[in-house]
């Protein structure tokens, strides 16, 4: 089955889920409330968004130069930089360092990048166990599941559908939810993995230009436990996630805070610089940074979608979409779902994605919630664009588009397509209404359709504009 | 206060009333042309001399958003020049006015003579409750609707347009009126065109969620001023048993006059 149908599918089944409705439906209710209070606490969060979208206009405009000079400077303190052009590349790279030095057990913190490179299969195929040490990511490893959403991956499942699994996998007593209970269970099973872990992979929340820094955001302190136990430590980010200052951190952590969860500034922040020098404590002897382009190259060239690399991946825009918010996040069927997902994937990846830009209502919930405002539903609408223009639709919707755009080049085509259209409905019996026989199906399937008109507005001002002739073309003759 | 005392505030306001050019969209004039007709009762009884440019057919929407941009161009080009002298042009749709005004410069970006012409007339283009109380001024018409109203806002009113009080302040001044505000007024109604119609098991379960809110408001009515989004509403409404009924603004309006 393609993609297109697949997804056509899915999202029918999860429409139709009132549990799963019930379970994002509160989810999500509780995030727009921390997040409106949060938002609060900036003085004016419309300049806080305009800031960061100048900022990371500016990031991506000149993204060659900022990210050499994170390079050169990362570099200097020892890092090694890998430049992957796509995923199978960034996948050896990492084996390669992985085998280099042997390594069995791997700890991995939350990293969309990972999951867009299916980097745990490889590793696992591979020979070497890899743990999710961030807890959601831990919960749906354990359900043999990609994440749901890229901030909260578990945001699908309840406190007693995790209590559930705990009890099946960790051996918690089958009554155990207490959320503290069930976070010590996993945490105990974390801790031995951490301690005997030789090899620690996360991800980056940005990369920082001028300090050449690697910054990180977590909630748990699972990356900063992956990024100073093991000897060696890989970091997997995408190109993208430039910043040019050091002190643009001092309104992306809390612009990303905000947008993420609501919270003022998230648990924990760190800011890695190469691995350990003489004298430091911890942190790895090896730090490797594999920089993914897969794609984002192709877009970062076309100045008009170029904005969807400003994405700082907070997830507001899946939280507010109302198609999320009805098919849930497995629905989509990619790294990326939501809004930015349906703009992203089919730039990323290609013309089998091309339905999710047109899985959408258009209606922008999703660039308001944007915290570095990028306009995700005209950028939907750019890809609508390109793929008509590479005739990659439908045929019977490209001979509607011609048939409408034809009819209406002429005022009076127009007029007598629609006479003819009206006419014709008129004659519908109700009782093939909604059903296969209906040619309005595809509306009268899910609601009922208006009765047609007997006249159009156009014949209705012209005979009540002109006088009564007997022999007029003005009157449009009721049907 | 009377239509007559709001008609005397209008030259502090904005000058004579103007002269208005129709802007009637394809499917109002096609599927609901009682709303273009309640239009012209309202912009006549404020006194505006209404001229209906019979050139007009559609503004491309339908093309543009399905990413026909080139489809779109050419009815965008008949739009411009059907209007392009007007110096009003009022749409009974916020859809369409956020298409003719945001869209356009988009779409005609690569013909400079013809982005300059689609901001030209972008600039004149109103959306009905904006045209009454941006560029008239006027709120109280006069009107009386002894009802419970909730206003839903359409998308492209709230996110393009960037009209959200406009038609709530229409609605304030309407006598016995009571307007209710529900709980996700901004939420898609799940219309978007041709969205509704391939996917229409997504679309059904957003417009559900408009309909539960107002079933839960207990309104009698639901007013936006974008006919698909009422159409979509409506549809999902008159398969259920809550009694809410759709009206667009200008017919709600339109009636409001008929019985004060
Ligand atoms: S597109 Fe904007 S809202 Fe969506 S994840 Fe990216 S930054 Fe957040």
């Amino acid at each position: 089955m393609n993609a297109a149908r697949q997804f056509r599918h899915a999202a029918r089944a999860a429409a139709q889920d009132a549990e799963i409705a019930g379970i994002l439906r509160f989810n999500i209710a509780t995030y727009d409330a921390a997040v409106a209070l949060g938002r609060g606490r900036f003085l004016d969060w419309r300049e806080a968004r305009r800031r960061a979208e100048a900022i990371k206009r500016d990031a991506i405009a000149q993204l060659d130069r900022y990210l050499e000079e994170f390079e050169r400077r990362i570099i200097a303190r020892g890092a090694a930089v890998h430049w992957a052009p796509d995923a199978a590349a960034a996948r050896e790279i990492i084996l390669e360092i992985a085998r280099r030095h042997n390594v069995r057990r791997v700890v991995k913190s939350k990293s969309m990048v990972s999951e867009e490179i299916h980097l745990r299969e490889a590793l696992e195929q591979a020979g070497m166990a890899t743990l999710e040490t961030d807890l959601g990511e831990y919960i749906v490893q354990l359900r043999n599941e990609p994440p749901y959403h890229i901030v909260t991956p578990a945001m699908h499942l309840r406190r007693e559908h995790i209590a559930g699994l705990f009890h099946q996998k960790l051996g918690t007593p089958a009554d155990e939810t207490s959320p503290e209970a069930l976070v010590r269970a996993a945490r105990r099973e974390m801790r031995q993995r951490f301690v005997a872990a030789d090899l620690g992979i996360t991800g980056a929340n940005f990369l920082i230009a001028d300090h050449g820094l690697v910054a990180i955001t977590e909630n748990e302190g699972n990356a900063r436990l992956c990024a100073s136990l093991p000897p060696v430590q890989v970091v997997l980010t995408g190109i993208e996630k430039l910043l040019p200052r050091l002190a643009d951190l001092a309104l992306f952590w809390p612009l990303l805070a905000t947008a993420g969860t609501g919270q003022p500034i998230t648990c924990y922040n760190s800011l890695l610089g190469g691995p350990r020098r003489g004298g430091e404590p911890d942190g790895p002897r090896e730090l490797h940074i594999v920089l993914l382009d897969n794609g984002r190259s192709r877009v970062l060239a076309d100045a008009a979608q170029r904005e969807l690399l400003h994405c700082i991946r907070c997830g507001a825009c899946l939280n507010a979409c109302p198609v999320f918010q009805t098919i849930g996040g497995h629905a989509y069927a990619t790294t990326y779902p939501g809004p930015i997902g349906a703009a992203l994937t089919p730039l990323l990846r290609g013309p089998a994605y091309d339905h999710l830009a047109y899985a959408t209502s258009l209606c922008g919930a999703c660039a308001e919630a944007c915290p570095v405002g990028i306009e995700i539903h005209h950028q939907l609408l750019r890809d609508r664009a390109q793929a008509a223009a590479a005739r990659r639709r439908p045929w019977s919707e490209r001979l509607e588009i011609r048939a409408l755009a034809w009819a209406a080049a002429k005022p009076r085509r127009f007029e007598r397509a629609g006479r003819l259209a009206r006419r014709l409905l008129r004659l519908r019996p109700q009782a093939i209404d909604g059903t296969r026989l209906d040619p309005l199906r595809p509306w009268t399937r899910y609601r009922q359709a208006p009765e047609p008109p007997p006249q159009s507005f156009r014949a209705w001002w012209r005979q009540r504009n002109s006088p009564p002739a007997p022999n007029s073309m003005a009157a449009e003759p009721p049907s | 206060m009377s239509l007559e005392s709001s008609q005397e505030r209008w030259p502090a306001a904005a000058g004579a009333p103007p002269e208005v050019a129709l802007f009637i969209p394809c499917f109002v004039d096609q599927v609901t042309p009682e709303i273009g007709r309640d239009l012209v009762t309202v912009l006549e009884r404020l006194g505006c001399r209404l001229r209906f440019p019979p050139d007009q057919t559609c503004c491309g929407q339908p093309a543009f958003n399905a990413g026909y941009r080139q489809e779109a161009r050419a009815l965008m080009r008949r739009f411009l020049d059907t209007f392009g002298n007007s110096e009003a042009i009022v749409c009974p749709s916020g859809s369409c006015t956020a298409m003719v005004r945001g869209f356009y410069p988009e779409l005609a970006q690569s013909d400079p003579a013809l982005a300059a012409a689609a901001r030209r007339v972008g600039e004149r283009v109103y959306e009905f409750s904006e045209f009454l109380v941006r560029r008239l001024g006027i709120t109280e018409l006069g009107a009386a609707f002894p009802h419970r109203v909730a206003v839903h806002d359409g998308c492209h009113m709230l996110r393009e347009l960037h009209l959200k009080d406009e038609p709530r302040q229409l609605l304030r001044r309407v006598r016995g009126l009571e307007l209710v505000e529900i709980d996700d007024a901004e939420r898609c109604c799940g219309f978007g065109g041709s969205f509704s119609v391939n996917y229409g098991m997504i679309s059904e379960a957003m417009a559900a969620r408009k309909a539960d809110a107002l079933e839960a408001a207990e309104v009698d009515y639901v007013t936006a001023c974008d006919p698909s989004c009422l159409l979509q509403i409506a549809g999902v409404l008159a398969r259920r048993p809550g009694r809410v009924r759709t009206l667009h603004l200008a017919s709600l309006l339109a009636r409001g006059l008929a019985s004060a």
